[in-house]
């Protein structure tokens, strides 16, 4: 239909151009005419129609409430979701008719007149709001009309509308986790979650079950969380920074254009081939290599989940040191360079003091980056909250939990499925925190020579 | 310098000859460095090809096959009802038996029965179905052997010797029978790429995950290239500089580095419990990934952006083109190829993402391949989540193979950028 009223718009644009003797005798261009009557034809029945479908189910089940005689009115919420589903099942056939009440038949009934009425309604409506916007920006029409300003207009709200996503997105996050962390703050206490050392969110159904009172102490989480986000640290700082100061300083070109890229491959795999990895060859590796030294060692040890976290991160801090190292000015080599310093010592006392925020920043990004990886954690640590700091013990972390938490069936109002928005919540301000860190230190070095 | 000129200049050379081994120990500690990571890579591409590719082949068995009516149960060929209900594991026991005359016992025969996969069945029944002349014919079918043995026979010839496992001596002996008759074989495996998941190893496949991922990319790809590039081209061309351009771009910024799973717990939150949309649908797996990948989209394509020289918005301007018409019409058009790179990299990264998608139920154990965006479904990756939990030998196999295909997505899909970004750059 927009489609059409393009067409329409443009012909009538036409028209005007050839009373005034040629096209550019228009204020704009003929297809710009065309394009404002086709939005004016296009976005209010669009909008209403979103309107509509967002607000129709509400009405009608407000409206079938209304028609449903007193003695099975629900009572509460669940209750009345129960007899939604009912009526619902009816209308759709899966339930079979017999042995139903009447009024939950007749209000099964209903429901289908309703729904089909309110769907004619809306298309009629929709059309009609159609029709009657592009009639309208037609009428409107002149040789004088700024149609390339209106068009350029709704375009320019569009992409501002785009552009706001992002910030949609960051309130969605926060407000999806704040709400439910809230909730659960409402059960177990802020103090208790935050210093509590115990964690078992299992929680018993039935109040006389025995097992699982469910304490949500989070302290073995951010600790374990810590371990092998440490242990991931020591191996991906040291080989990550000195393969970009070999690259950066001492490779020839063809030594940097092969190894780089090889490096880079490790960026490109998926965490949950690391993952496999983790669980199924290096974990076992190092369990047969602890056992025979005589140390004993889980196959869920906090080493390999730690160790091969780190194999994933050495991409990341290798090729930010890079590119924080190149950035540093050809000056102040050459200047150590002829003092008579040797290589290795300009790099120490030279490259690196004046690279230092940068890699600071990068080395951050990175730990944010390893307190929120999920998949090799998940699949290769163990879901034991301990209070340990031995790297061949199993602990779990934050995200194992979220995880586990949350896979399969879950009800919105227990103790145990809100705790892991509590979780994501810390999660996410921890990762927030050292990332707006982390960009902060970065931007205030680079603006030091540029 | 063959007399030390003063104090100063005896003193470094007596320390050069250490300072120069320092820089030696330097040196190789980076080239130490680049090594491990280059035997990282070489490792895990070792590990996981050297698990993976017999998945790639499977175990077959052949059968002579008594398409006998009264064991069927057929009386009338044409009658669906009859075919449907037929007895074909019944011939398939039958023809077993025969091939092993001397078993007896109970227990043997039940380890008889278990060389063949239970889909045997179904394959025998759909021959018959599609030719309706077989029936009280005989012919001889290869059918899929069950997981233990494939695992068995596969391991025959290797280093460490056979991987037993779950089959026993007898087992082991028909095994032998059946190769000195030519009667086992390994066969290119279709079905792996055909099929979706299945608690028998032997008949799981990738088929599903892999039409699954592609209806998940897809909508990732149509909701967050659009988008992407719209914020982007606001954000670089028309964007006032004010509080709230900053705002956005703060947010842009953070939302990259945000961990990937907290994307699930919004997906979870907001989309599936607020907005009602269905779990494990590619739909919401897609509408998650989409607001992930956005940030990757839309900073790729500001560079992209950016790099268009300013002389050609200027010589739009001066011949008289609205900004708009500048950006439609020349700027985007320059900038094309750039964002498409940085939308190929980051529909890979959503290709290769698990964690978010395992909040929203597209963990699900889906035996059907989808058949639309509304269909349940899962993904690539999580296909590789489950069958890495599974207990049986043969899924370690299965997962190392479907990592390969995984891995070789994704290095096409990389490679395409780089060529797309050499090809169609442009120097200004």
């Amino acid at each position: 239909m927009s489609t059409l009223a393009y067409v329409f718009g443009r012909r009538r644009s036409r028209q005007f151009a050839r009373q005034l003797g040629g096209v550019r005798n228009l204020h704009s261009l003929p297809s710009y005419y065309g394009m404002r009557v086709a939005l004016w034809c296009g976005l209010p029945s669009a909008l209403l129609l979103f309107l509509c479908l967002a607000l129709e189910e509400t009405i009608i089940s407000n409206m079938l409430l209304a028609a449903i005689p007193g003695e099975i009115r629900p009572n509460s919420v669940a209750e009345y979701n129960l007899l939604m589903n009912k009526i619902e099942n009816l209308a759709s056939g899966a339930l079979s008719t017999e042995g139903v009440k009447p009024a939950l038949i007749d209000a099964s009934t209903a429901l289908m007149y309703l729904r089909d009425t309110s769907q004619r309604l809306v298309t009629a409506l929709a059309l009609l709001v159609a029709g009657g916007g592009g009639f309208w920006g037609w009428w409107r029409m002149s040789a004088q009309l700024r149609a390339r300003q209106q068009v350029e207009k709704v375009l320019k709200t569009f992409l501002l509308l785009c552009a706001s996503l992002a910030i949609f997105t960051t309130l969605g996050i926060l407000l999806s986790v704040v709400f439910e962390s809230l909730r659960f703050f409402q059960q177990v206490p802020v103090s208790e979650f935050l210093f509590g050392l115990e964690w078992s969110p299992q929680t018993a159904i039935r109040a006389d079950q025995a097992g699982g009172s469910g304490s949500f102490g989070a302290v073995p989480l951010f600790l374990g969380t810590l371990l092998i986000s440490l242990i991931a640290m020591t191996v991906a700082v040291p080989a990550g920074l000195m393969s970009a100061i070999y690259l950066a300083e001492y490779a020839g070109s063809k030594v940097r254009s092969l190894a780089k890229p090889t490096l880079e491959i490790l960026a490109g795999v998926p965490t949950v081939v690391y993952g496999y990895f983790a669980a199924l060859t290096v974990a076992p590796f190092i369990r047969d290599t602890g056992t025979s030294m005589g140390l004993a060692v889980t196959s869920e040890s906090a080493l390999a989940a730690g160790l091969v976290m780190g194999i994933m991160i050495i991409p990341f801090i290798s090729s930010l040191a890079d590119d924080v190292i190149n950035a540093v000015p050809q000056i102040l080599r050459d200047g150590s360079l002829a003092l008579g310093a040797t290589h290795s010592e300009t790099i120490k006392q030279v490259i690196i003091p004046a690279a230092l925020p940068g890699i600071v920043g990068g080395v951050l990004l990175a730990v944010s980056r390893a307190i929120g990886e999920t998949m090799i954690v998940v699949m290769a640590a163990g879901m034991a909250a301990k209070l340990t700091v031995n790297p061949l013990d199993t602990v779990t972390t934050v995200t194992v939990q979220i995880v586990t938490l949350l896979v399969g069936d879950q009800e919105f109002d227990s103790a145990k499925t809100l705790s892991a928005f509590a979780l994501g919540l810390m999660l996410f301000l921890v990762t927030l925190a050292l990332n707006f860190v982390a960009l902060r230190v970065v931007k205030k070095y680079r603006e030091q020579y540029e | 310098m063959n007399k030390p000129s003063n104090a100063s200049t005896e003193r470094i050379r007596k320390t050069l000859a250490k300072r120069y081994r320092t820089e030696k120990r330097f040196r190789l500690y980076g080239i130490m460095a680049i090594l491990f990571g280059v035997l990282c890579v070489a490792t895990l591409f070792v590990d996981i090809i050297g698990k993976g590719h017999g998945a790639f082949r499977q175990t077959y068995i052949q059968l002579s096959v008594d398409y006998a009516p009264d064991v069927l149960g057929i009386s009338d060929i044409n009658d669906t009802q009859q075919l449907a209900l037929a007895n074909f594991s019944g011939i398939v026991k039958n023809s077993l038996r025969t091939r092993f005359a001397d078993v007896s016992g109970r227990s043997e025969k039940r380890q008889l029965y278990r060389l063949v996969s239970n889909s045997a069945e179904y394959e025998l029944a759909g021959r018959l179905k599609a030719n309706h002349g077989l029936l009280g014919q005989s012919e001889k079918v290869w059918v899929l052997a069950d997981d233990d043995i494939d695992t068995y026979f596969k391991s025959l010839n290797s280093r460490d010797g056979a991987f037993v496992g779950r089959t026993n001596d007898t087992q082991q002996e028909w095994i032998q029978s059946l190769i000195e008759a030519g009667e086992i074989e390994l066969r290119f495996n279709t079905n792996f790429f055909r099929s979706g998941d299945s608690r028998e190893p032997e008949q799981a496949g990738i088929g599903g995950a892999i039409v699954g991922s592609l209806f998940t990319l897809f909508i990732t790809l149509v909701l967050s290239f659009p988008i992407g590039v719209a914020a982007a081209v606001y954000l670089e061309e028309f964007a006032p500089k004010n509080r709230l351009t900053d705002f956005i771009e703060v947010n842009i910024n953070n939302l990259a580095a945000v961990p990937s799973i907290i994307f699930g717990l919004l997906g979870l939150a907001i989309f599936i419990n607020f907005f009602h949309v269905p779990r494990s649908v590619p739909l919401i797996g897609g509408l998650v990934l989409a607001v992930m990948t956005l940030p990757t989209i839309i900073i790729s394509s500001r560079a992209a952006i950016k790099a268009v020289p300013p002389s050609i918005r200027e010589a739009g301007i001066g011949i008289g083109a609205s900004p708009m018409q500048v950006v439609l019409h020349h700027v985007l058009p320059l900038a094309l190829p750039g964002m498409l790179t940085g939308t190929i990299i980051g529909m890979a990264q959503a290709l290769g993402e698990t964690a978010p998608l395992l909040m929203i139920g597209m963990v699900a154990f889906i035996v059907d391949v989808p058949g639309g965006i509304t269909d349940p479904a899962t993904v690539l990756p999580v296909q590789i989540f489950l069958w890495a939990d599974s207990p049986e030998r043969a899924f370690v196999e299965k997962t190392s193979a479907a990592i390969m295909v995984l891995l070789a997505f994704l290095i096409t899909m990389n490679t395409a950028a780089v060529v797309l970004r050499k090809r169609l750059e442009r120097r200004w």
